[in-house]
């Protein structure tokens, strides 16, 4: 018989509950208020007191409600049908809701039950499996969805039957497994898995060292993402934030991108949910929202949820990584996160850490980030999440706890400045703070230098010095005034602006300049570190700026235009003219 | 407050600290009201049967043996169509000398609409400010606040955007506004003959503080109503958001939470959310759109209250004085509405972007240019004219006091371009340049 037990103290969303029985941390009970079932998940337990956070509102709770327990974790649902789905933070399907309000107490199935689905067997009869053993495939959009061993599954079982190729309901049973104590278990297409413990079903973790393609050119070519690395954006309101993130899910190169929105404004989402049904994927040709998964719990939605709908986005992405696919997990932003952890803390009457949070957010934090990555799967194949999450610092300061915490654990960092989201320079990602430690990795660089070119992370480095560079020479400029310093000065200032209007910016409006393919990014790259390894003649400073507009004009049209098009070439052509003008004789 | 037969009474108070008080009590139900020696409080704390009420008035005077009454319910707002023309306090009860309101009694603070069902923002409201509808224009369900130093005329911009809005009905929520500037609005509404699409909710300055609390939900509760019901576009103004924070600091502290940054309780965040968040697009064509005041100390949005604001609205707008014009201006440069590319161009002319676009940064030169001569720095003939340029385009356009529809904001902005600036000085796209060019 299950744990029963009554509630003896309700402060906003954390309720005390007296036990009659066994309970487990982070164990999911429901709470009977009056006939509606509350969800709620127990996080500390004193004596015969289990203290639980209620995902739902607690209006009219009163002393003596009843509760049970489930005797499992919060978990999710997995199996064929998430694709395209929008789900709130416990992954209740946002769609088949009643209502126009969010009513407390209604939860949705995550899968459609009635769907039949085509199923393929991978396995035959007599197959050693194991945990996440591949035993067959459905299509699932244009995702080869494959139907695994459950991850939950102990040791090796042999396959003693397997269904033909047909047509099946997610709960059909499509294979029956002997297990090693000798039992048969039937197993149909679904599974679950409690969200806050890793999947660790894959052969190894290797350093990842594979590009990770955006199309954003100040990631790609400044601070590179691979795949199965992380990174975070932190920046202060106004600095385009979202938008990148939107950017980032409209093109970077992953086979799936899960969106989790975490505590942010619902507007946001419901651009979303309007544009993406509608945009076009550029490498399939395919609607945006096929590759899309959207785990939505908005600000106004209760705060144990959100802190759920991390964890959520993160399994359901390794679910699919176990299927050899390459995912883009996006969360904007951890900052709710960290806060609906401080919320919890603070009605525990914990004893706080910098600024109210809990003392372990960087433990909280780290383990996340540490979930994410490239994996070797035992069939010899291989997967990946990439996480990116964003980071909202109080006041703009970075020197905020979630934030350092964040740093210790990501290995990208985008820094977004206020100073060039002021001045319209998007995406505001400032390149000097910025940093992406995949640079230093040695597989990372001999993988460029097979991928795209020969010592290509030099040239990388070399663009960064070149913007520090042109930094100190406009902090000279500024203080010493436009004539009191060497002519050098300017050149060498304008050379780093090049690569700012070049490189860094980029129109997220224009349908050709918003994505940058990788082999383009090479092209201009060192066209632009041509002209930087150039010495110019100049006498005067007036000259100086004039002259360089033109060069930045030439080149932001080639930016415009269609890679090595006519139009490309012929502004190419001008742009060497111009250079010619006043390259110093050698 | 008359008791009645079924209400449960009780009379051991536990304990009492300037804003709660703990009476030993069963079967009650949280955030439940009740009434403490006949003052309104609610259950914000239950440990067994010791209960821990918020008495909205404070607790000064109030003895362990008082009576406190459990009402069996969280608040409510009695809403209806008779609510048009009326005041109310915190409590919903009218503060207008007029009858009770008779309707459906709806608890405060109810659900959030599920996201799917949801309609991208796609209206413009026209205001008549054209700093406003010109360069930062409001989208119906959009949720967006005045940052403003006390000393600037916040209530007097809300209460023209109140009066000029398109909107079918116009909430108000007054959250400690001096007493002065509640009779200012009752005023100017009653002259305006504008009362019959003005519901107003008020806490002065001499009301206690705490009961603020209740305000912004009672508005979002009515607004609800209208917005689904009557499927109205309703227009709820707050102010001032600061001091509603405020209230939230005082009973956190009162229960022994830990602060987080400016002593702002660590729930801010969803706090604000929770509110701001109502402002919603329905499909079926009611909105709720929320224009609410921050106002800031010395002008510093890092505090908490205007940053937590300023990550969940959609932009912020900022006052200014333009010592040149002596005028108050809205500021082109730090003001944003981040709703309005769903609109201008769009529901509006098809120059608008250009034309807002162009005149911000000729703006902009100007500033430059003064910037110039302050530093003692010779103008050139082209900053002479910047300048020239934004002391009209300050007066004409930027001024709250101006009220004109955005087709003339437009036109406006192309005479100004046209009387200072050649053509390739404007850099507007050459078709309309074709169509609206108004200079040489």
């Amino acid at each position: 018989m299950s744990t029963r037990g009554k509630v003896t103290g309700i402060v906003a969303n954390l309720v005390t509950i007296e036990v009659d029985g066994p309970v487990g941390q982070n164990e999911i009970c429901y709470i009977d208020y009056l006939g509606t079932k509350l969800m709620a998940e127990v996080i500390k337990i004193g004596g015969k007191n289990a203290y639980v956070q209620v995902f739902e509102s607690t209006r009219g709770l009163f002393v003596g409600c009843t509760a049970e327990f489930t005797g499992h974790m919060l978990e999710v649902t997995l199996g064929p049908g998430m694709l395209s789905r929008n789900y709130d933070g416990l992954q209740n399907n946002l769609n088949t809701m009643d209502g126009t309000f969010l009513q407390r107490g209604q939860y949705t199935a995550a899968l459609d039950d009635t769907t039949l689905w085509e199923f393929k067997p991978l396995a035959k009869v007599n197959d050693i499996v194991q945990s996440a053993d591949w035993l067959g495939e459905v299509t699932e959009g244009w995702i080869n969805h494959k139907v695994m061993v459950p991850f939950t599954f102990a040791g090796t079982g042999t396959i003693k039957s397997i269904a033909p190729a047909g047509t099946y309901k997610v709960h059909d049973t499509i294979a029956v497994v002997t297990d090693s104590e000798g039992v048969e278990r039937k197993l149909d297409m679904t599974m679950k898995w409690p969200v806050k413990i890793e999947v660790r079903t894959y052969e190894n973790k290797p350093r990842p060292f594979k590009i990770f393609e955006t199309g954003i050119r100040c990631i790609d070519a400044i601070n590179p993402m691979v795949e199965g690395g992380t990174g975070f954006i932190p920046g202060p309101f106004g600095c385009g934030k979202t938008v990148l993130q939107h950017l980032l899910a409209k093109h970077a190169e992953a086979d799936l991108i899960i969106v989790v929105a975490c505590g942010e404004r619902a507007n946001e989402v419901v651009e979303i949910f309007t544009e993406f049904p509608e945009l076009d994927d550029p490498r399939t040709g395919r609607k945006l929202m096929e590759r899309t998964i959207i785990i939505c719990n908005t600000s106004n939605m209760p705060v144990a949820a959100r802190e759920a709908s991390v964890y959520t986005g993160m399994t359901i992405a390794e679910y699919y990584r176990a299927m050899g696919l390459k995912i883009l997990l996006l969360a904007d932003s951890t900052s709710r996160w960290a806060q609906a952890l401080r919320e919890m803390s603070n009605r525990m009457e914990e004893l706080p850490g910098p600024d109210a949070f809990p003392m372990d957010l960087p433990a909280i934090i780290s383990n996340f980030y540490s979930r994410a990555g490239y994996v070797n799967l035992r069939n010899g194949t291989t997967g990946s999440i990439t996480f990116i999450g964003t980071v909202s610092p109080a006041g703009g300061n970075l020197k905020e706890p979630v934030t350092e915490s964040t740093k210790k654990a990501a290995r990208a960092f985008y820094a977004l400045a206020q100073s060039r989201a002021d001045s319209k320079r998007y995406p505001a990602i400032d390149p000097i703070d910025s940093y992406s430690k995949y640079l230093e990795y040695a597989e990372v660089v001999e993988y460029f230098d097979k991928a795209l070119e020969k010592g290509w992370v030099d040239k990388v480095l070399k663009m960064k010095d070149m913007l520090l560079r042109g930094k100190e020479a406009r902090d000279q400029i500024n203080i010493l005034g436009d004539d009191g310093v060497p002519v050098e000065y300017h050149i060498t200032f304008n050379k780093a602006e090049i690569i700012d209007f070049i490189i860094l910016q980029q129109d997220a409006f224009d349908t050709i300049d918003q994505s940058t393919s990788l082999d383009r990014q090479r092209y201009m790259v060192n066209k632009v570190l041509d002209i930087g390894a150039t010495a110019f003649a100049f006498d005067n400073f007036d000259e100086i700026s004039a002259y360089f507009k033109k060069v930045i004009n030439l080149l932001k049209q080639m930016n415009y235009q269609e890679y090595k098009s006519e139009t490309f070439g012929s502004f190419e052509k001008e742009l060497e003219k111009l250079l010619s003008e006043r390259r110093k004789a050698a | 407050m008359k008791t009645k037969a079924f209400q449960r009474i009780y009379t051991r108070i536990e304990n009492i600290t300037k804003a709660t008080c703990t009476v030993l009590a069963d079967g009650v139900a949280n955030e439940e009201m009740a009434y403490v020696d006949s003052r309104p409080a609610q259950v914000v704390k239950i440990a067994g049967n010791r209960i821990t009420l918020q008495v909205f008035p404070g607790t000064q005077g109030i003895a362990t043996n008082a009576e406190v009454v459990f009402m069996g319910k969280p608040p409510t707002v009695t809403v209806s169509d008779a609510m048009r023309g009326r005041f109310f306090n915190a409590y919903g009860q009218p503060i207008d000398g007029g009858p009770a309101i008779e309707g459906e009694e709806r608890e405060i603070g109810g659900p959030s609409v599920n996201p799917v069902r949801r309609k991208q923002p796609s209206e413009l409201i026209a205001t008549g400010i054209a700093g406003i509808d010109l360069n930062n224009t409001l989208v119906t369900g959009q949720k967006i606040p005045f940052f403003a130093d006390p000393d600037q005329p916040y209530n007097i911009v809300m209460a023209d955007v109140a009066l000029r809005a398109k909107a079918d009905i116009i909430i108000l929520g007054g959250m400690g506004m001096p007493h002065d500037d509640y009779l200012y609005y009752k005023t100017l509404f009653d002259n305006a003959g504008a009362l019959d699409r003005i519901i107003s909710f008020m806490n002065t300055t001499d009301n206690p503080p705490v009961e603020r609390l209740l305000v912004p939900d009672m508005c979002l509760t009515t607004a609800e109503y209208f917005a689904v019901e009557k499927n109205a576009k309703v227009l709820v103004l707050l102010t001032d958001m600061t001091l509603f924070a405020d209230a939230l600091a005082i009973v956190s502290n009162r229960m022994d939470q830990i602060p987080s940054k400016d002593s702002m309780p660590g729930s801010l965040y969803s706090d604000l959310a929770k509110i701001y968040e109502k402002a919603v697009q329905f499909p079926d064509g009611g909105s709720i759109t929320i224009i609410a005041v921050t106002t800031l100390s010395g002008g510093d949005i890092t505090h908490a209250i205007p940053d937590n604001t300023g990550y969940i609205t959609e932009g912020q707008l900022y006052l200014r004085r333009d010592t040149d014009i002596g005028k108050v201006i809205i500021d082109p440069f730090r003001s944003l509405s981040r709703l309005k590319q769903l609109v201008i161009g769009k529901k509006s002319r098809k120059d608008h972007p250009q034309v807002m676009n162009a005149g911000v940064r000729l703006y902009a030169d100007a500033a430059n240019a003064k910037t110039k001569l302050e530093n003692g720095f010779d103008l050139s003939d082209y900053d002479k004219r910047a300048l020239d340029f934004a002391h009209e385009y300050s007066r004409e356009l930027l001024a709250i006091d101006v009220n004109i529809d955005v087709d003339k904001m437009l036109d406006t902005s192309w005479a100004l371009m046209g009387k200072y600036f050649s053509k390739d000085e404007v850099g507007i796209k050459q078709e309309f340049m074709d169509k609206h060019w108004a200079g040489k």
